[in-house]
């Protein structure tokens, strides 16, 4: 059983930014685009798993800190050439609040949900 | 409904026009494609490997028939169109078929020239410009079985000698008729000529040199094929087949039948347009500002505008290519580019080895590369290009030009390196393993041309770039030429036209003084940038207007906004100032303190610094607030920033010190620390010529002497080795500074963002840079006063910003999740 999970205001993470989320199992990284859309990924790079939530923010995309391999934020997906995919986090907003759909009961247990754009 | 889009010439140029456009508007239009050969589109530089042997023709399929019908393309091949009919918008094929179109694309191609003499029309006279000709050549080349049948070549260019060793390869006795004295003396000088002939006929080549074709002689028989060249000086050459390759001509008369502007080709704009603005024109059927080409790296540009303009981006201007050649002939390094003549005002630079077969020549004029030959061992190639297409001043490096890279301080990279000599299994990019063959796997099977292409599917030369010079060879070799884009006019990233200097020169110019206002007012392609570009606008800002521009950390690498490096597992190292790398009791005690709580190790950097490395990004606050107490400061070791200022122990201890260096270096780090510069600046303080500062590899280096100091600047000692330029000689410690401060500020201000000074100084000569420092006084100083002002509103500790709770808290802590 999976449930929305509030985790926080819109002004909590940074304009083409973002933030970590700690869970059981493992870092979630959810990012606010240039017009304030909210995005969450797994915060592991598919090429390396380097943290995407240190990159830089541009756009819709994020680039990975490590070696530059640059991310879809609504997808997940690695942008052409490069190739691979991080999982998405399903992400409401309701009166500014952020909520993701996570597995319920166990707020630390995030449900992963696989890509398959 | 969607417009309908026809493509004339299903080949290169038309087919990389298609492919672009389809990335930048998939939906816009229906396109059509009408080829007169029978087959998708190939790669016809390749035609000659294939002639040899050594490719198939499945290998240098660029286009197969699958890849038009997912993408929606409708193709026509082996249909050939015959008139074009501007004023119905349509164009008509020789059975009489006729397609509509609301824009027109030609993509002719070239003609290979064939000579008016009698007999050319004989059976067995083929040309070398497609595969039926290929085809044509390997079946007379199969055809005699035990006895050798002959090939009489006309021509001794690039596509002569190409197909001389094809056939050659294929057991052929060849001969090559060539009308000059010397071969490919378009592109090689006598001595070149001579060599390569030399080598060649050692492979069994025969050469007819001066020689001037009559006639082609044919047997009296029905079938009408050929048999013989006779030559003017009344000799016969015996042959059952030969090969026309006497030059190209632009395909024209379809356009001009229809009324369409040519000269020598179809004249074109700047936009790829033809007289007719709904008529665009791409590839060697083109004429651009009086030139045509006869080279497939033009049209890799070209197809790049012309994409963008039927798009209906409408930027993008194509301005001319500056090319080079490569002979594809397995075992011959040989290379050409530009003007190689001993013309007016020119100098040449010959180097000759003969019985190593190398011969090197540069030509210069005004301080600049006009054109090079390479032959025998071309490692240093596509350096030489470069420098020659971005025009580079090589004043300050002439004496070593022709021996290479390698010897301008850069050990790592020297000839050993000959990409021809290595095996398959070599490592070519060390950062991201990748060996030769992946490089020419990746190259044959995604058909990649340009050296960015093949960053971005292999990674190779993609992190530390030292490897760049050996990716580029494998691209030539394979494919036979050099297709990057000229680098002088090179975007700054793939989100804008302009460069780095034109963007610079707006900043200032127009009073720009946020990155969205530099986004507007300059055109930006993407809404919001990318990382690149954000974060050498985000310098530029700061660099033009120290005092308002408001730093934008978002646009930061991680490491600059966070004030700590990130490492490979996601924790940070932190990296305290250490001035002049003398450090007390306190200090180490606090260093200790934090490493003990947070049990992790210490290291010792190569800066003359500690690090404490494994910290997580939540405690690096309060790690920074322990170690302020102990009036620790920020490092700035992460970012692209000055870095410390590393020194000997100098006069006051050192028993053959000339300067107090320890002493100076601190005074140099205090004066100098917090400022942003294109890319890491490593400073160095020697107290004398023993050097033990290490300063003739450090961006800035200060050497002590008897009789004051000397500057040193544009070393650098990482990925590459290179030994930095004495600037000058000074007296005092105040001289010091201000040549210092000028030297980082003329550097600021004039380096492209992530360039070393290293790599500036060659790009723009250490001769403009004394020019600017030492010889005008006055402009030395207004550099310095200008450095020194902005010095004084960067010069805030980060970290104590940062420290404990206060600050930007959201960068470091994590969310919390409220159940
Ligand atoms: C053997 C060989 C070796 C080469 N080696 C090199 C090299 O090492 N380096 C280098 O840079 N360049 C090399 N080149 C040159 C390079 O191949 C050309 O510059 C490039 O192919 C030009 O592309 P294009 O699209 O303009 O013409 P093409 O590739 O020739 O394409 C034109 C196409 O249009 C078709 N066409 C023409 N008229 C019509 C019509 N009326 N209706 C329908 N179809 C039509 C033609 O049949 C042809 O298929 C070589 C060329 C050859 C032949
Ligand atoms: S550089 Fe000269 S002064 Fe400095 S430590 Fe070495 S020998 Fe002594
Ligand atoms: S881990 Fe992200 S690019 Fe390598």
């Amino acid at each position: 059983m999976s449930a929305w999970i509030e985790i926080g205001k819109i002004e909590d993470i940074p304009l083409r930014g973002a933030r970590v989320l700690k869970t059981g199992n493992g870092d979630i990284a959810v990012f606010r685009s240039v017009d304030n859309r909210i995005f969450a990924l797994q915060d592991q790079c598919p090429h390396r798993g380097g943290p995407l939530s240190q990159g830089l923010v541009h756009d819709w995309r994020v680039t990975c800190p490590l070696h530059g391999f640059v991310i879809e934020l609504a997808s997940g997906a690695a942008v052409e050439p490069d190739e691979g995919c991080a999982e998405r986090y399903q992400v409401r907003i309701k009166g500014g609040v952020i909520s993701l759909f996570l597995e319920a009961g166990l707020e630390k247990k995030a449900r992963r949900e696989k890509v398959t754009a | 409904m969607k417009q309908k889009l026809v493509v004339i010439g299903n080949g290169m140029a038309g087919m990389r026009t298609v492919e672009e456009l389809l990335k930048l508007a998939p939906d816009l239009y229906d396109i059509t494609v009408f080829g007169a050969e029978p087959h998708g589109n190939y790669n016809r530089i390749l035609l000659s490997p294939v002639l040899a042997g050594e490719k198939t023709l499945d290998e240098i399929m660029l286009n197969d028939e699958r890849w038009y019908d997912e993408n929606g393309v409708t193709l026509h091949k082996g249909v050939e169109i015959i008139e074009i009919d501007r004023v119905n918008r349509q164009v008509k094929t020789a059975n009489g078929i006729q397609a509509p179109y609301d824009r027109l694309l030609l993509a002719l191609g070239s003609d290979p020239v064939i000579l008016p003499v009698p007999g050319s029309d004989l059976s067995g006279v083929v040309a070398f410009r497609n595969i039926h000709d290929v085809e044509a050549m390997l079946e007379v080349a199969a055809s005699r079985g035990a006895n050798r049948s002959k090939a009489v070549i006309i021509g001794g260019g690039l596509l002569g000698l190409e197909a001389a060793q094809g056939l050659l390869k294929q057991g052929m006795d060849v001969s090559v008729i060539h009308l000059m004295d010397t071969l490919m003396e378009l592109q090689l000088d006598d001595v070149a000529g001579a060599m390569l002939r030399r080598s060649l006929k050692e492979r069994g080549i025969k050469f007819h040199m001066s020689a001037q074709t009559e006639s082609i002689l044919g047997a009296k028989s029905k079938k009408k094929r050929v048999t013989g060249v006779k030559l003017k000086d009344g000799s016969k050459i015996p042959a059952d087949m030969v090969v026309m390759a006497v030059g190209i001509q632009p395909r024209k008369a379809l356009a001009q039948k229809a009324g369409i502007h040519c000269e020598r080709g179809i004249v074109v704009s700047d936009t790829m347009q033809t007289f007719d603005p709904t008529v665009y024109a791409v590839g060697e059927c083109v004429q651009h500002r009086g030139r045509t080409y006869g080279l497939a790296a033009p049209l890799f540009e070209q197809a790049k505008v012309c994409a963008n303009q039927l798009a209906q981006l409408g930027h993008g201007a194509y301005k001319g290519s500056v090319v080079s050649t490569r002979l594809k002939v397995t075992g011959i390094d040989l290379f050409s580019a530009g003007d190689f003549s001993d013309g007016e005002g020119c100098e040449s630079m010959i180097f000759k080895d003969a019985s190593r077969g190398v011969y090197k020549k540069i030509v210069l004029k005004n301080d600049r590369i006009q054109g090079a030959v390479f032959l025998g061992d071309a490692v240093d190639a596509p350096w030489c290009f470069q420098l020659m297409r971005d025009q580079v001043d090589v004043s300050a490096n002439r004496n070593s030009l022709l021996f290479g890279r390698a010897t301008l301080g850069n050990a790592g990279l020297g000839v050993e390196n000959a990409v021809l000599a290595m095996s398959e299994q070599t490592e070519i990019c060390g950062c991201n393993g990748v060996s030769k063959g992946d490089v020419i796997d990746a190259i044959m099977k995604k058909k990649l041309f340009t050296l960015d292409d093949v960053r971005a599917h292999t990674k190779a030369s993609s992190s530390c770039g030292s490897c760049t010079g050996l990716v580029q060879q494998i691209l030539a070799f394979t494919l036979g030429g050099d297709y990057s884009e000229a680098p002088a006019k090179k975007p700054l990233c793939k989100c804008t036209d302009f460069s780095h200097d034109e963007l610079r020169k707006s900043i200032t110019d127009n009073n720009l003084k946020t990155i969205p206002g530099v986004m507007s007012y300059m055109e930006w392609g993407t809404p919001d940038g990318c990382a690149m570009c954000r974060q050498a606008l985000n310098y530029y800002l700061l660099c033009a207007w120290p005092e308002e521009y408001v730093d934008d950390g978002q646009s930061r690498f991680i490491n600059e906004r966070a004030h700590a490096n990130i490492q490979q597992d996601g924790t940070y190292s932190v990296v305290p100032r250490t001035w002049g790398g003398l450090t007390n009791p306190q200090e180490l005690k606090a260093v200790a303190d934090c490493a003990e709580r947070l049990g992790v190790p210490v290291k010792i950097t190569g800066g003359q610094r500690l690090a404490i490395p494994f910290v997580k990004k939540e405690d690096l606050p309060e790690v920074w607030a322990e170690l302020g107490k102990a009036g620790l400061i920020s490092g700035y070791a992460y970012g692209k920033a000055v870095r410390s200022v590393k020194t000997c122990v100098g006069k006051g201890l050192c028993r053959f010190g000339t300067q107090d260096s320890l002493g100076f270096g601190i005074e140099m780090e205090k004066i100098f620390w917090g400022a942003w510069t294109p890319h890491k600046f490593k400073m160095g303080v020697s107290g004398c010529p023993r050097n033990c500062a290490e300063s003739t590899i450090k961006d800035f280096g200060v050497i002590g002497v008897e009789s004051g100091w000397e500057l040193h600047v544009g070393g650098t000692c990482g990925v590459r080795v290179r030994v930095t330029d004495l600037l000058c000689k000074v007296a005092s410690n105040e001289e010091v500074t201000e040549y210092a401060a000028a030297f980082l500020q003329l550097y600021r201000e004039e380096g492209h963002y992530m360039e070393r000074s290293s790599a500036w100084i060659e790009r723009i000569g250490l001769s403009y840079v004394k020019g600017r420092i030492v010889e005008d006084a006055e402009g030395r100083k207004a550099l310095s006063a200008r450095f020194m002002r902005s010095q004084r509103f960067v010069q805030k500790d980060p970290w104590a910003e940062r420290a404990g709770a206060v600050g930007d808290v959201k960068e470091y802590s994590p969310l919390k999740m409220e159940a």
